[in-house]
């Protein structure tokens, strides 16, 4: 599905449509380059879920977990992975098992070995036609493309997309 | 060596509280929450006798790409020279140890456990007690291993790459959060943002070095929530930084370092200033990567010297991950709370605040 946010809240509300239909054992890997809003999609989810603190990046902790009422929520980042590499020390299937959901940001270098998951890419949007703006204000808008990888999701997926296509 | 090793067993056997940690207990600590493999012989809570660090930047250098499991394979492989360098670097044998510290918390599962298993191996063969320790807890006494105790309270601004934090220090082992980053550490965004003008690795320095050529009001990066409350946030600079660079693809490199690095420091000082008024804080203390940065460091001490606050800035090896902080804050937990029970496992999300590893047992 291809989903239209125009500002940073309607990213969070899209991030927080999701965050309804998510169960443990759920995994779901955001993608995007710096600034897309990774982080932003998963506070959103974070909040939605009842978090009572704000989600901070996991970059270099690499992963942070969070209780919520119906699962663990472990928020996970593979950015340093070029360097630092502990990928299998992570052990985030083994974590979305043992009741949990698992967010990665920069997951899509490992989404061969994550099995089903679901996968959410946001692009900034052109701002070409602002390049003359004086403002370093950050652009809002945002492209975000989700999909679903396996059987995990297909008994989901039609409600899933009217409820994030419902969130914007 | 006035401090036997049969004393050290005698009060681990006799409990928590009433140790016999004094000047010349000598602490092994030993550190691999996450990058680095390290340990160090630390004296009496303060003076380092020996520090090691395996620092794995090359070894990942080298493998290039995604290695799976080289971390903690590099933790199991390193962990035993890196402890007999320790060692011989002290010129002591394992008796003269007495006590053994390890980070058991925060840090990955799979890296933590590596150095806990190895601390109470050692423990349990050398016959003296182990001690779980806290890693943003012994970032706090980084400082004190080259400065003495000044007093209390303190005000800590712990600074790295996963964490950026303002903690009130009311004493030994009492803190309290009084802000924190609501997203991107303030290390993590010097490391970004290097990255991204190709500056190199690690982000810090890199970003201090090309800072000192450039003009640090070249451009006017945002102060995100300068004046309001002790948290922080540090997401909306990075973003602001490639989004100028994006519109103006002809800016010096020098001139957006030296400009970022100020609105960090800016927000950095600008907020310890403010949670050291509101706790009538005696000193200022820094700990962690980011407390490395020469900015930082001038700009806290000036702002410290204005307001008649003592400033301890750890010296800039023991900033970042290392096993001297831990050993310094094992010697102070077994002076307080005795040695940890050997079933203690590892934390990976264990807190600051409250926190013992006793706390989190089972």
């Amino acid at each position: 599905m291809l989903l239209q946010a125009h500002s940073i809240a309607d990213t969070r509300a899209i991030a927080a449509a999701l965050a309804a239909w998510l169960r443990s054992g759920d995994i779901v890997v955001l993608s995007g380059e710096m600034g897309a809003g990774k982080t932003a999609f998963a506070q959103g989810v974070g909040t939605a879920l009842g978090v009572d603190q704000p989600l901070t990046s996991p970059t270099f902790t690499l992963v942070n977990s969070y209780d919520c009422d119906r699962f663990t929520l472990h928020h996970a980042d593979l950015y340093r992975l070029e360097r630092t590499t502990e990928l299998a020390d992570l052990a985030l299937a083994e974590l979305a098992e043992f009741s949990g959901v698992v967010l990665i940001e920069w997951g899509e270098v490992a989404a061969d070995a994550l099995g089903d998951h679901l996968w959410v890419h946001l692009e900034i949007d052109d701002v070409a036609a602002d390049l003359d703006a004086a403002s370093d204000a950050p652009p809002e808008g945002r492209t975000i493309e989700c999909g679903a990888v396996g059987q995990r999701w297909v008994g989901r997926w039609d409600r899933l997309r009217a409820a994030m296509e419902a969130a914007c | 060596m006035s401090m036997s090793n049969d004393m050290a067993v005698t009060t681990m056997r006799g409990g928590a509280g009433q140790l016999g940690v004094g000047p010349d207990t000598l602490v092994l600590g030993i550190e691999t929450s996450c990058d680095e493999t390290a340990a160090a012989l630390v004296l009496g809570g303060t003076d380092v006798v020996s520090s090691v660090v395996s620092s794995q930047i090359d070894l990942h250098a080298e493998f290039g790409g995604v290695v799976p499991e080289v971390a903690s394979r590099a933790h199991l492989e390193s962990l035993n020279p890196v402890v007999e360098r320790a060692l011989a670097d002290a010129g002591v044998g394992p008796e003269r140890v007495d006590a053994v510290a390890c980070t058991v918390g925060p840090g990955l599962i799979g890296a933590l456990l590596v150095g806990v298993s190895a601390a109470k191996a050692l423990s349990l063969a050398w016959e003296v007690p182990f001690v779980g320790v806290n890693h943003l807890e012994a970032h706090l006494y980084s400082s004190f291993l080259d400065h003495g105790d000044i007093g209390f309270p303190l005000v800590v601004l712990l600074v790295s790459g996963g964490h950026t934090m303002l903690i009130e220090m009311r004493g030994h082992g009492d803190y309290r959060l009084l802000g924190r980053t609501i997203d991107d550490a303030a290390g993590e965004a010097f490391d970004k943002v290097a990255r991204f003008l190709d500056l190199g690795y690690p982000g810090g320095p890199a970003i201090d070095a090309a800072a000192e050529l450039g003009d640090p009001e070249h451009i006017a990066f945002p102060r995100a929530m300068m004046h309001d409350g002790l948290d922080m946030s540090f997401s909306g600079l990075k973003t602001a930084v490639t989004n100028h660079v994006r519109r103006h693809p002809d800016v010096g490199s020098a001139d957006v370092a030296a400009s970022f690095r100020a609105a960090v420091v800016d927000v950095l000082v600008a907020k310890t200033r403010r949670a050291a008024a509101e706790v009538d804080a005696v000193g200022i203390v820094l700990g962690g990567g980011v407390a490395a940065n020469a900015l930082l460091r001038t700009e806290m001490t000036a702002a410290g010297a204005a307001d008649g606050r003592t400033v301890l800035l750890p010296s800039r090896e023991m900033c970042t991950d290392n096993a001297a902080m831990i050993a310094a804050a094992g010697w102070h937990r077994l002076g307080v709370d005795g040695p940890s029970p050997l079933d203690i496992g590892a934390f990976p999300t264990m807190p600051l605040v409250s926190s013992t590893p006793e706390a989190h047992r089972g």
